[in-house]
């Protein structure tokens, strides 16, 4: 049993399924992501972990305990919230204090350690600052703060960054990871970025309509995917529809031009599927493997340390990314090239339709 | 202050705008001109006059004589109270009474009514919000709570004295359904007409006005707040000792606050009601209008002015803690 | 969280009785004109009383000049203090506050003692005391008409509309008119209504103005000596003011409700 498992657990919300079959085992001081579109469940899995919704079925056990229905001012698991939720009449102190004067700590213990918490968060002087004096990213952090200092066993954030600017986010976001990992605390973070998922989570839950589709690393996820749900929704894909011609020997066909993904393929001969792979692994002119496939440039986007190339190759454009050198000579639009991928750089999905 | 200059973000502010261009435009103080010069007309050089003649006699001298009227007559007697004590035994105790004049009890008269029906209405219709908002009753019932509030809190004067009348009055709709069980309220101490009477008059406009504006805020307690304090441990009662209530109390008290001011400046109800015969603030006022009953025409000057400012204290509390509240509850 | 509801019902319950039970008590009375039997006599007897209409009438008619004249001076005042001179703005919410601070026999007695007598004269002439009547009842009305608009206009980024009407070449005049106005129809009509419920049940400033030229001091003279007539005239009062204020839930769907306070007291 692992430090946190969620067993079989199901939402139904009015007749509607919010959540199916959750299962998951967390490991103590592993940082997972829920990430998925709104309105995939991943918020209300969460919130059934912090006890403010209760399961239709399944259970939920924490370090061996039972806590399915455990009200949740009993569960000991500290929760962010989106909103911050900071209380507007307290002080950020007493804000950061208030479960610890809730457990009848002593006043002392209790300036103490909101002093540690308050230089943790990097606001030493704010503890009697009120929450409108503070700017959304200090209230954020005075959030987490507040949720640290009853030392729970796990730590829930429900999209806590996607209230404040794009810069602050940036820098929250390794703060947060810098602060898990410096605590060791369990730590579970709902999101719909995925590169907010994938740059700071030990494992990612890709989630859809109430489905777990797929659990893993962030490579696992990004390389990987189990599903054309998260092929597409974990940056960005690459897919082009083709024809199986041989399925043992793993050869498909696009306009006729011949591609493999190096391994059998799991679908009759003449049926459609869709060949998938990621724009960093196509490469201008023929030496970049066995897979080819002839063009014209549609569009040059220089992005600054990458320049995303779109070239129409028949039917689709085809999108592949280039490392930028002083030396490189951008390519212009309407040249012509030839693509090509290793084998082992693509795979094959059944077909979708998008 | 943090030294990024991100310390109004986060926080929408539509005022920070690039200045519009019309501004410091002499042309555009022309369009205000209008409102201004109404309020003149009929606002500001009315209370001057006000002033002016509160401080000045019959013959126009400046003069503080009409401020110090108001004590005229106060008069502090002593007055022996006899208390006995079980076994028979009793003594005199001298107190000091205040004996106050016509005046100064009027004011201690609308000062308590206005307290009164403040504190009750505020109280009840804190209860009836709470109960509606946060009590788990059916949707219709809060709609139909807020249209009769909506309509009660505006049906003051002259037709709620009637109303009241027929209702409670001697022979009155309830006064007699209570005789008919056996209750005779009028015999046991009760009155329409005397100062419970006007005050249970006045809770009928009261308390749907605290309805009415403390509904919102207790919306404006954000669920989020309650699952923050759960989740540190806060049991219900502590909830809402440690974060609901001291977030409601800059509403609650401010609203209380101004339902003291509209007590306090009511003169319809209680003048149809009582025909003048409680002594308010306001009544005397009338009275002094309508033909000079203090005989003393700068003694209603001062009168007035007295009202002006007991209103005006009264507005600074409420306007601190309006603000508050919107703040907490944005 | 389903919780214990039995405590809010006794609540509401106990505001249920205390609301209605006047309204019930006064058209019971209403209808005893007659002994014993239930009849609208009382309300025929308003009804055909000239007194009534003229007095009803006359109050309306204040209420609409009222109404026409807050119109005419707040929305220009609030639109212009958005736009142009926002720093006026604390000067002008603090004149919206006087109502309050000057209750209405307060105002009346400035009013008279100002206006009446040299060199005025002004109450000497009915048109006068109806002049000074209309500005009191803008006075009253002050603080909830130019909430109400003010609030309006907060809503319908008023200073994004007036840019997208003058790039396309509208003069302030036609900006007012056409822009403005119709997208404050809203505000507009529930201060309007409010206005008008207030106004033609007003006793104070009436009494002391205009004696029994007015709708209030005719209901309470009434009352003196034709008690069913009086309950049957807190009856339609009480169904105008339910009338006008439903009128405002009708047209302001949707708009953020604000408390409607006003009245006489």
């Amino acid at each position: 049993m692992a430090f946190l498992d969620l067993t079989h657990v199901r939402k139904v919300f009015a007749g509607t399924a919010a959540v199916e079959d959750f299962n998951l085992n967390i490991e103590r001081g592993e940082f997972v992501s829920f990430l998925g579109p709104s309105g995939c469940g991943k918020t209300t899995t969460l919130r059934m972990i912090g006890g403010f919704e209760l399961p239709s079925s399944g259970t939920i056990t924490l370090e061996e305990t039972d806590i399915t229905f455990r009200p949740p001012n009993q569960r000991n698991v500290g929760m962010v919230f989106q909103a911050y939720a900071l209380f507007p009449n307290m002080s950020v102190g007493d804000n950061v204090g208030f479960g610890m004067k809730i457990k009848k700590q002593p006043a002392d213990k209790i300036r103490k350690r909101v002093g540690e918490l308050l230089d943790l968060i990097h606001l030493p002087d704010k503890g009697n600052n009120y929450p409108y004096q503070l700017s959304g990213g200090q209230q954020q952090r005075v959030a987490l703060a507040r949720a640290l200092a009853i030392e729970p066993q796990v730590l829930l954030l429900d999209e806590p960054l996607s209230a404040l600017d794009a810069k602050i986010r940036d820098e929250l976001r390794y703060e947060i990871r810098r602060i898990q990992r410096q605590l060791g605390i369990t730590t579970i973070y709902v999101t719909h970025d995925q590169q907010e998922a994938m740059s700071l989570s030990d494992r990612v839950v890709v989630m859809s309509r109430g489905v777990m589709e797929q659990v893993g690393t962030p490579f696992e996820i990004y390389n990987y995917p189990r599903t054309p749900f998260v092929a597409s929704f974990v940056g960005t894909l690459n897919q082009i529809q083709c024809t199986v011609v041989d399925a043992a020997k793993g050869i498909v066909a696009y306009n006729g031009q011949p591609l493999t993904p190096g391994s059998a393929v799991a679908a009759p001969n003449g049926s459609q599927v869709t060949l998938m792979l990621r724009p960093e692994e196509l490469r201008l002119g023929p030496d970049g493997g066995e897979n080819h496939l002839r063009g014209k440039i549609e569009t040059v986007n220089f992005l600054g340390s990458t320049i995303r190339v779109t070239v129409n190759v028949g039917t689709a454009p085809v999108t592949l990314d280039v490392f930028n050198e002083r030396k490189l000579k951008l390519p212009q639009v309407g040249d012509e090239y030839t693509l090509s991928f290793p084998p082992h750089a693509c795979w094959v999905m059944p077909a979708v339709s998008s | 202050m943090s030294s990024s200059p991100l310390s109004v973000e986060g926080r929408d502010a539509p005022e920070a705008r690039p200045v519009s261009p019309w501004r410091g435009l002499a042309t555009n103080w022309l369009g205000v001109v209008p409102f201004f010069a109404f309020a003149v007309l009929f606002i500001f050089y009315p209370s001057i006059i006000l002033l002016v003649r509160g401080f000045q006699n019959d013959d126009g001298v400046p003069t503080l004589a009409n401020f110090a009227a108001m004590f005229n007559g106060l008069a502090i007697t002593y007055v022996p109270n006899i208390i006995s004590l079980p076994g028979g035994l009793s003594f005199t105790l001298t107190l000091p009474n205040l004996a106050l004049n016509t005046v100064l009890s009027a004011y201690w008269i609308s000062i308590r009514i206005s307290l009164a029906t403040a504190i009750g209405g505020g109280l009840f219709g804190f209860l009836l919000a709470y109960a509606v908002i946060l009590g788990g009753l059916p949707r219709w019932v809060r709609s139909v709570l807020m249209t009769f509030s909506g309509v009660a809190s505006n049906f003051a004067g002259v037709p709620l004295a009637f109303a009241f009348i027929a209702t409670m009055g001697r022979v009155g709709f309830v006064t007699i359904l209570l005789k008919s069980l056996g209750l005779d309220i009028y015999n046991a101490g009760f009155s329409l007409y005397n100062f419970w009477g006007l005050s249970f008059t006045y809770m009928y406009f009261q308390f749907p006005l605290m309805v009415l504006i403390m509904s919102p805020a207790l919306e404006g307690l954000k669920r989020e707040w309650r699952e923050a304090a759960e989740n540190l441990g806060a049991s219900s009662f502590q909830y809402w000792r440690y974060v609901a209530l001291p977030i409601l109390l800059p509403s609650v008290l401010g609203t209380m606050v101004l339902l003291f001011g509209n007590a306090f400046g009511a003169y319809a109800t209680a003048e149809a009601l009582t025909g003048g015969q409680i002594n308010l603030v306001t009544i005397l006022i009338g009275a002094q209008i309508q033909g000079d009953a203090l005989h003393n025409p700068g003694l209603g000057y001062a009168l007035a002015l007295g009202m002006i400012v007991v209103m005006g204290l009264v507005m600074i509390p409420y306007q601190f803690l309006r603000r508050v509240s919107e703040r907490w509850l944005r | 969280m389903k919780r214990n509801t039995w405590w809010s019902w006794f609540w509401i319950l106990l505001g249920a009785i205390y609301l209605f039970a006047p309204l019930y008590a006064t058209i019971a009375f209403s209808l005893k004109a007659e002994k014993d039997i239930v009849s609208s006599l009382a309300y025929r007897q308003v009804l055909q009383d000239p007194d009534f209409w003229h007095t009803f009438l006359f109050s309306i008619e204040m209420a609409v000049l009222t109404i026409i004249v807050s119109i005419l001076l707040v929305v220009p005042t609030a639109y212009w203090v958005r736009l142009r001179l926002p720093q006026i703005r604390p000067l002008v919410e603090l004149i919206t506050l006087m109502p309050f601070v000057i209750p209405a026999i307060v105002l009346v007695f400035g009013l008279i003692r100002a206006y009446s007598g040299a060199p005025f004269h002004i109450t000497n002439f009915s048109a006068g005391t109806n002049a000074l009547l209309v500005g009191g009842y803008v006075v009253l009305a002050l603080p909830y008409m130019y909430r109400a608009v003010d609030t309006g206009l907060s809503a319908i980024d008023v200073r994004t509309l007036t840019e997208a009407a003058q790039s396309l070449g509208a003069g302030w005049r036609t900006i007012i008119a056409q822009v403005i106005f119709p997208n404050l129809r809203v505000a507009l009509l529930s201060g309007a209504f409010l206005t008008l419920a207030t106004v033609i049940g007003e006793f104070t400033l009436a009494s002391f103005l205009v004696g029994l030229n007015a709708f209030g001091p005719y209901m309470s003279q009434l009352g003196q000596n034709h008690a069913y007539e009086s309950a049957a005239l807190a009856i339609i009062s009480f169904a105008l003011t339910w009338g006008s204020l439903g009128l405002i839930q009708l047209f302001s769907r949707g708009v953020p409700g604000q408390a409607v306070v006003g009245g006489p007291r």
